[in-house]
């Protein structure tokens, strides 16, 4: 049960006489449970291109994904997405925004804004649910971005940098913020990030990926969310030698991959 | 240590050529460098009474005959005559509500027609192979080229009027409407598809609310072209309406009724842009801002 991706390949077809492009070679995953898995990797390793095989914008060229043991035909709120930015819809207030996936599915008003109403409260948005979205920091549009996703109840929650646009305090909030939500709600996540300490601090499970072809090189079991959540504060958890030993490790991993590319 | 000579570019420059090559540090609530900032409303007004002022001086001194140029005084008489007295045994403003149903009508029409028809276009590439060659190919003609075309076919009716306008006015909202599908950023189409929309929801629920801030822009210009075709649309056969009276009063060599007559269209028209920009800010006030 859960998501899992089966030999995944994908080839984006010749442009302009140049080479087809092998995005991603043979990927295999599996995200079930609890599991907080993030995808780290230089740019072009085909990370995004993972995450939009699993939310179904794209279709793998070989291989399959599969959801509870069914086969993944296109997108479907059991994977809704967070996106790093623009994803909002500046003509709904913040509570028409958390909302609207309930409302793409049919869910009668009352019951939609009571649910929505729930997560606005989980993100600590309460005093905003009337706010234009436009008007809000860029942190908390990243938050109303989180509960509209967490309303559609998915069982895999698709996360595509969304701490990326955000400045390095707000960021660090945000991870612990994100971290109690999973642990609160119990979902399956799947979180891409170029930030290698975001990768390690919150990560159950960490895939680090190559580019050309797009693969996983290396993969890593991860305690250190459990720590957190265990009561150890953020900063003492990232601070902590085994914490620092595996970023470096990782950080050369990722470093050798971007020379052997330019 | 030695003294380095430096070209000398820090010295105090003055004059107009150094006001214009830098600005000046702006006031606290401002953003230095934002092109074009600052109020105008002053120099606007002052703009306006320049021109008139001009207007009645050489008028006034005589310098130009009333034939070619009115004064400003009897321009205002002759409303005054013509608001009580009708031109042509009609009422002025009969005048006005002849001419404004043309326009408006024909802009209604275009909307009900062109926005559809754009957002179509910009969503099918059915509909936008079928439907572009034959707007690309009438929309840079002149509407008073296919005006004898109009009245073959259509007559000298309100028909022909009312058509001419609307296909002027057709266009440029149908091509604002198609550009405007391009609005919505590809994240929030994703983010609707992985929440669980049909292609159908897309399209009511982040296609078309994205679009809006630029159709309402589309509809300012379009009613714009209204008005440039409506003296076009009446120059056959009109016994009312604004660009009539203008085409009479110019056989008559009356200038001042040509020139007041402009003016009451300038400022309809100025009034409606005025009431569509209001309407802008009530209903698209996240425009540019996400």
């Amino acid at each position: 049960m859960g998501l899992s991706v089966r030999e995944a390949s994908v080839i984006y077809p010749t442009v302009d006489g140049r080479p087809p492009v092998e995005a991603l070679r043979k990927i295999d995953l599996d995200i079930v449970n609890d599991d907080f898995v993030v995808a780290l990797g230089a740019s072009g390793c085909g990370k995004s291109t993972l995450l939009s095989l699993i939310a179904g914008f794209l279709s793998p060229s070989s291989g399959e994904i599969l959801l509870d043991g069914s086969t993944v035909q296109g997108p479907g709120a059991d994977r809704a997405v967070v996106f790093q930015k623009h994803a909002l819809m500046p003509w709904l207030n913040v509570l028409d925004n958390v909302a609207f996936g309930l409302k793409l599915q049919g869910v009668a008003e009352a019951k939609r804004y009571e649910i929505a109403r729930g997560f606005i409260a989980l993100l600590g948005l309460g005093d905003f649910e009337k706010s234009r979205v436009y008007n809000l920091s860029g942190g908390m549009q990243q938050r109303v971005g989180i509960a509209r996703a967490l309303t559609c109840d998915p069982k895999v929650l698709l996360m595509d940098e969304p701490l990326g646009a955000l400045d390095a305090l707000t960021r660090e909030k945000a991870q612990e913020l994100i971290l109690n939500i999973w642990h609160a709600t119990h979902k399956s996540v799947f979180f891409i990030t170029h930030s290698v300490e975001e990768a390690i601090f919150m990560g159950t499970k960490l895939i680090v990926m190559s580019p050309r072809p797009g693969r996983i090189a290396h993969r890593f079991d991860l305690p250190f969310s459990r720590q957190f959540l265990g009561g150890t504060p953020a900063r003492e958890v990232k601070a902590s030698r085994e914490f620092i030993a595996l970023r470096e490790d990782v950080l050369k991993i990722i470093f050798s991959d971007e020379e052997a590319v330019a | 240590m030695t003294e380095h000579s430096y070209p000398n570019t820090q010295s105090k420059k003055t004059g107009i050529l150094f006001f214009m090559m830098k600005a000046r540090a702006t006031k606290p609530g401002e953003t230095y460098g934002v092109p074009g900032q600052g109020d105008t409303l002053l120099l606007s007004i002052l703009s306006i009474l320049g021109i008139i002022f001009v207007w009645w001086l050489v008028t006034t001194m005589g310098w130009i005959k009333p034939l070619f140029l009115p004064s400003p005084q009897a321009v205002l008489f002759k409303f005054i005559n013509v608001w009580n007295n009708g031109f042509t045994n009609t009422p002025f403003l009969e005048h006005v509500g002849i001419s404004a149903a043309r326009v408006f009508g024909a802009f209604l029409l275009a909307c009900m027609v062109g926005i559809p028809l754009g957002i179509a276009m910009g969503m099918s590439p059915i509909i936008r192979g079928i439907f572009d060659p034959p707007i690309e190919f009438y929309r840079p003609i002149p509407p008073l080229a296919y005006l004898p075309l109009m009245i073959i076919w259509f007559g000298i009716g309100e028909t022909s009027k009312v058509l001419l306008i609307f296909l002027s006015v057709l266009a440029p909202v149908a091509l604002g409407a198609r550009s405007g599908v391009k609005s919505a950023a590809i994240e929030q189409i994703h983010a609707a598809y992985s929440f669980g929309a049909s292609r159908w929801q897309v399209m009511s629920q982040v296609i078309l609310p994205s679009a809006l801030p630029e159709i309402l822009t589309a509809m300012r210009i379009g009613i714009g072209f209204g008005w440039t075709t409506l003296v076009a649309a009446e120059m056959v056969a009109a016994t009312k309406g604004l660009g009539y009276m203008v085409l009479t009063a110019s056989q008559f060599l009356q200038t001042s009724t040509v020139i007041m007559g402009i003016i009451v269209i300038a400022i309809i028209a100025y009034a409606f842009d005025m009431l569509m920009r209001f309407v802008e800010r009530k209903i698209v006030p996240w425009k540019g801002r996400m």
